[in-house]
């Protein structure tokens, strides 16, 4: 399936590459399988959208990837790789040394992922802090820095505000700003811009790709939002009820959809040339 | 920073302000009380004992002929002490252990939590005195007892915010970039339960002071000679008819220190209250 993607050149391997994935809800001892069997791969330099509605298992499949799954979740079976880490074999504290460092997660709500104490320039700076014994001070610089890299203006005493005196387009800058800290491999957003209104999401859109070109980091983006994909994506999956039913290029997925649910999908997208077309019975 | 302190809303803090006129003028006569004090607290005189308030002993005296003012004013020393210190013990480790119990669940909480259920479930007078007389009859161990009396209470109160702030995204994305337990807890979690747990802080300095007062008042807590409001009231007790001011005095001084550290309790829930913040 990699091999026709396109700018995937033959010498590299996947950052991320999931097989075989599969992860049970247990409830009153009843498991239910709510992601099944799903592959995908995430290349360097790649922005590898998800797709799906709401418990599609989209979410779950990226938390899988951080091994940060609900409580009441399990992997039942497959594997993960980042590079060349088998994730599922890893110890709980090797596995929080990756966190931050090699992979970076953006939350959906940056206001709640903010905390509300702690001043924004010391929690963009913490990474350095946990991950490469910073100094307070020598954090605080490079918090500074990375503000400014993420188009914050006037970072030096922006960093010394609380979350809630940002805007929320600003509080999602500082939490990508936060994921930047150690130049990770991968980038993992999980609906980064669906609290945000369509100008700031474009320019937050716009920052990722940003990112993407300036250091070839690999991000998967989870989605529920087509146009979100045509923007940004160069690869897609689409899931449904916690199966990857189609993988493709983002240009082909408009064009020539495979699987009825994708053609779902595109016909309940609203266009400007008139009311949306009537829905295929799949 | 500086346009809140400029526009500083009186009615919002009067109740924290007046508390704290309050208290600081308690403490700091306690800790200026060899200054402050007209006489020594420890110095008998047969000639003038229970006396009434009079110019020379503004408040009377004793059966000893101790003046009955400076008596209470170093025994604010003794009760500061107490209620300052069990108070921060209770503080301490009842945030320590509610918020561990929370953080962990499952059978840290629920072993944590019974032993605190078991402590809560003597009431609090006895559970000191027992507490006393396995430790030992001094000011010091009053201090300990009544900090470990106040450690259920608290600890319920840091588990149910702990619970409350774990629920938080916050939390969430500190795992995220890699945070460890220790961390989460101190960075994350402590700063945003801490403004109820002041709250309660501020409630139980008072009821360290009223706790302490009948520790001393069962012989429990300071010895004479040294004073403290509640063996004074005790020996106050046996002249209520002859010398009424013996048990009134250190008894409104009692009032007047619960009052105080009352108003800032209240003051200081309304003002960290977050639907109150502009």
């Amino acid at each position: 399936m990699s091999a026709d993607r396109k700018h995937a050149r033959t010498d590299c391997r996947p950052i991320l590459s999931i097989r075989g994935l599969s992860i049970a809800f247990s409830r009153r001892h009843v498991e239910t399988e709510v992601v099944k069997n799903v592959s995908l791969d995430v290349w360097p330099g790649e922005i590898v959208g998800i797709i799906g509605e709401s418990g599609s298992g989209k979410t779950l499949t990226a938390l899988s990837a951080l091994r940060m799954l609900p409580k009441r979740a399990r992997i039942t079976s497959g594997g993960i790789r980042l590079g060349e880490t088998e994730l599922l074999a890893l110890s709980e504290s090797e596995m929080r040394a990756l966190r931050g460092d090699r992979m970076a997660f953006i939350p959906q709500d940056a206001m709640q992922s903010l905390n509300p104490t702690m001043r924004i320039g010391r929690q963009v700076g913490e990474p350095l802090e946990l991950h490469r014994g910073f100094s307070l001070a020598l954090a605080k610089e490079a918090a500074i820095r990375l503000m400014e890299a993420v188009h914050i203006h006037d970072a030096y005493s922006r960093a010394s505000n609380f979350a809630h005196q940002f805007s929320g387009g600003m509080q999602q800058r500082a939490m990508i700003a936060m994921g930047l800290a150690l130049d990770p491999e991968l980038i993992i957003a999980d609906e980064p811009t669906t609290a945000l209104d369509v100008t700031v999401q474009a320019q937050v859109l716009k920052l990722i790709k940003e990112i993407r070109d300036q250091k070839q980091t690999a991000v998967m983006f989870i989605t529920h939002d087509l146009g979100v994909v045509a923007q940004l994506c160069d690869w897609v999956y689409v899931m449904q009820h916690g199966i990857v039913v189609e993988s493709s290029a983002v240009a082909d997925i408009f064009t020539k959809p495979k699987d009825d649910y994708t053609r779902m999908l595109l016909a309940a997208t609203p266009s400007l040339q008139g009311p949306p077309k009537a829905r295929s019975t799949a | 920073m500086r346009t809140t302190l400029r526009q500083l809303d009186w009615r919002r803090w009067r109740l924290v302000i007046t508390g704290c006129a309050i208290i600081g003028t308690i403490v700091f006569s306690a800790i200026l009380a060899p200054l402050v004090a007209p006489y020594s607290p420890y110095d008998l005189n047969v000639v003038t004992m229970l006396q009434g308030p009079s110019a020379t002993h503004w408040l009377g005296t004793d059966e000893l002929g101790r003046d009955t003012l400076s008596r209470t004013i170093y025994a604010a020393r003794i009760s500061m002490e107490v209620a300052f210190i069990a108070a921060g013990l209770g503080l301490f480790f009842g945030t320590l252990i509610g918020g561990i119990a929370a953080y962990f669940g499952g059978w840290v909480d629920l072993v944590l939590m019974r032993f605190m259920e078991l402590l809560f479930s003597f009431p609090a007078i006895l559970l000191a005195v027992v507490l006393m007389a396995s430790l030992g009859t001094s000011i010091f161990n009053a201090m300990i007892a009544i900090g470990i009396v106040f450690i259920p209470g608290f600890s319920r109160l840091a588990r149910a915010a702990t619970e409350v702030v774990l629920r938080e995204q916050y939390v969430e994305a500190a795992r995220a970039i890699g945070m460890n337990h220790a961390r989460i807890l101190l960075r994350e979690i402590l700063p945003n339960i801490l403004a109820p747990l002041l709250v309660e802080a501020a409630i139980a300095f008072s009821y360290a002071i009223l706790l302490e007062s009948a520790l001393s008042f069962l012989g429990l807590g300071a010895q004479p000679p040294e004073p403290s409001w509640g063996n004074m009231l005790n020996t106050g007790r046996g002249f209520m008819s002859q010398a009424p001011w013996l048990s009134i005095v250190p008894g409104m001084a009692i009032f007047l220190c619960v009052l105080g550290f009352n108003f800032i309790g209240d003051g200081l829930r309304d003002v960290l209250d977050p639907h109150m913040k502009d």
